[in-house]
């Protein structure tokens, strides 16, 4: 009985896994055979350098691209530095680090799971009220600069621990400051790490909607300054889809130009990681 | 081991680096108190679930119809991305062909980097009017449930996947040896091994779909009701902030930043117990 129980199941469940994985892909291909059908045929040189006109029925997106890339550069810019600091102090100096190290940690890891939507309202509060800023290139930056940290800093630290540790002992018995070693030796091999660390911030930010609304607006002219508001190309997609009568294909349209960023971002990540590790065999 | 005058001065600029990089997370937390102190002060906790409705420009704050919306949709998504996503990682460990699941996995890693947006847009178009064809109005509880299965599904599978890696080859190798078929061995051998990735995954999974935003603001229809079956529109707390911030002032912010909190807190205590279980390495 049992014998052929085990005999049905078998063939059964194996079914079962195949056909998951054909709906997943059938879903995916789906999705972005849609995007790609839909929106293919209108992004063009044109679309991408005229500016909406009609909220964006007509004519191009080529202020949303200026605006998503002042917020990314503002988000970056200050999101850099601090996940590079955090991340060599809790990977390269954990001793040093203590309890301080621990309590970092843990707030950076409740902090990956905090929604992006709270982000929105911390940035909000803090930098379009308090800080005066109003909705701002630079409050919606700062705003996307607090909610890719997490991501960074493990990246990072990732890419720091790939290091062996030969190339601290050794450098370490030649007298060596660490700041030197971490200079020369461990910065420069763990390099590739620390770009994939960048570029996996990047795509976090670029692919935000929800932190955005009420930090850097709406407004789809081509901003002048950081304190000028501006519309991402996420919102741009929010924004045709849900409120414009006929924005569907420009809708349609923005979507694809951001997948293809996203798409050519995680490439640069997958081939930076597979570098990385051919580099490492070889030193080894 | 002592340090150069260089290295000190160095460790002093990461650890101011590193508090900002730290303290990031005690300013949410610190405005967000900021902004719903008066309104819990004047009005307290119990009128957001006992007030009779959500008027908050007539003073009615009553945010029961929303948590119960977010917790239909996640509970919705959670059940249904589970087996897929475990059984797509099954997949990948057991059943394909070695190239077969690098294809799958990197498939699966797209899935994971489609922005919420373009999922809320792909729901707006394509699947609301094919739910609207089998039962007006389209806009629903459904289409948010199977939106938000699609989006997280490719969590469980990447942290489901990492822990199958994991598990010793000899498992394996010993369980062939016994005579047990494929399913048999993950059934009784790799899949309670693998069971505190398991549940770490499944649980990072539920609180990206409590926190997600637009997906659902974009395919639920949006009406404040506790829905009576999922066709019925339905509204999240994230829906709720994403549409009134823009025009609420005072009490109503309050109240929005109220909402805000609620979910922090969920969010909170979801990552705080995935941490507990995870085991340590």
């Amino acid at each position: 009985m049992s014998m052929r129980r085990n005999h049905l199941t078998e063939p059964l469940m194996a079914a079962v896994v195949w056909c998951t994985a054909g709906v997943v892909t059938l879903i995916l291909v789906w999705l972005v055979g849609d995007l790609v059908w839909q929106g293919g045929g209108q992004v063009n040189w044109t679309f991408l350098t005229t500016s909406p006109e009609k909220a964006g029925v007509e004519g191009g997106i080529a202020p949303i691209l200026v605006s998503t890339g002042l917020i990314l550069t503002v988000c970056m810019a200050v999101a850099t530095p601090l996940g590079l600091g955090t991340a060599i102090l809790l990977t390269e100096f954990s001793s040093q680090a203590g309890p301080f190290g621990r309590a970092v940690r843990l707030s950076l890891d409740i902090l990956a799971g905090v929604p992006s939507i709270v982000f929105g309202l911390f940035g909000n509060a803090l930098f379009s009220k308090r800080l005066g800023l109003g909705f701002s290139i630079l409050s919606g930056g700062l705003t996307l600069a607090c909610m890719v940290l997490p991501i960074l800093i493990r990246s990072v630290q990732e890419g720091l621990q790939a290091v062996p540790q030969d190339y601290r002992r050794s450098s370490a018995a030649l007298g060596l400051s660490r700041t030197a070693t971490l200079g020369t030796l461990i910065l420069p091999a763990a390099m590739p790490g620390i770009m994939v660390g960048l570029l996996l911030g990047i795509g976090r930010a670029i692919a935000e909607t929800a932190a955005l609304i009420f930090t850097s607006g709406y407004v789809d002219r081509m901003p002048s300054s950081l304190f000028d508001s501006g519309r991402s190309l996420s919102i741009h997609i929010y924004d045709l889809a849900t409120n414009i009568a006929g924005g569907e294909p420009h809708a349609y349209a923005t979507a694809l130009v951001l997948m293809g960023t996203l798409i050519l971002i995680n490439g640069g990540v997958s081939w930076l990681a597979h570098r990385f590790r051919q580099s490492r065999l070889q030193v080894i | 081991m002592s340090l150069y005058r260089s290295d000190r001065n160095l460790v002093f600029v990461l650890q101011i680096l590193s508090a900002i990089s730290g303290a990031v997370l005690l300013l949410i937390v610190g405005f967000l108190l900021l902004e719903t102190l008066p309104i819990l002060q004047e009005i307290g906790w119990w009128r957001f679930f006992s007030d009779p409705a959500w008027y908050p420009t007539s003073q009615q704050f009553n945010i029961t119809p929303m948590v119960v919306g977010t917790l239909l949709v996640t509970f919705g998504a959670v059940s249904l991305a589970t087996p897929l996503g475990i059984l797509s990682a099954i997949f990948c460990q057991y059943y394909a062909p070695t190239a077969l699941a690098t294809i799958y996995r990197r498939l699966i890693e797209l899935l994971a980097g489609i922005p919420s947006v373009v999922y809320g847009f792909w729901g707006l178009v394509v699947l609301v009017p094919i739910i609207g064809r089998l039962h007006p109005p389209g806009p629903s509880l459904l289409a948010g449930i199977l939106i938000l299965a699609v989006m997280i599904l490719p969590t469980v599978m990447l942290v489901t996947d990492s822990s199958l890696t994991a598990i010793p080859d000899h498992y394996w190798t010993g369980s062939q040896a016994l005579g047990l078929g494929t399913w048999a061995t993950v059934r009784g051998v790799c899949l309670p091994a693998a069971r505190s990735g398991l549940i770490t995954g499944v649980m990072l999974a539920t609180a990206r779909a409590l926190g997600e935003t637009l997906a659902v603001l974009m395919v639920c229809g949006n009406i404040v009701q506790v829905p009576q079956q999922v066709f019925d529109p339905v509204r999240t707390l994230t829906a709720n902030i994403a549409l009134e911030m823009a025009y609420a002032l005072e009490q109503h912010r309050a109240a929005l930043f109220v909402s805000g909190l609620v979910l922090m807190i969920g969010v909170t205590l979801l990552v705080l117990l995935s941490e507990l279980i995870q085991p340590q390495s």
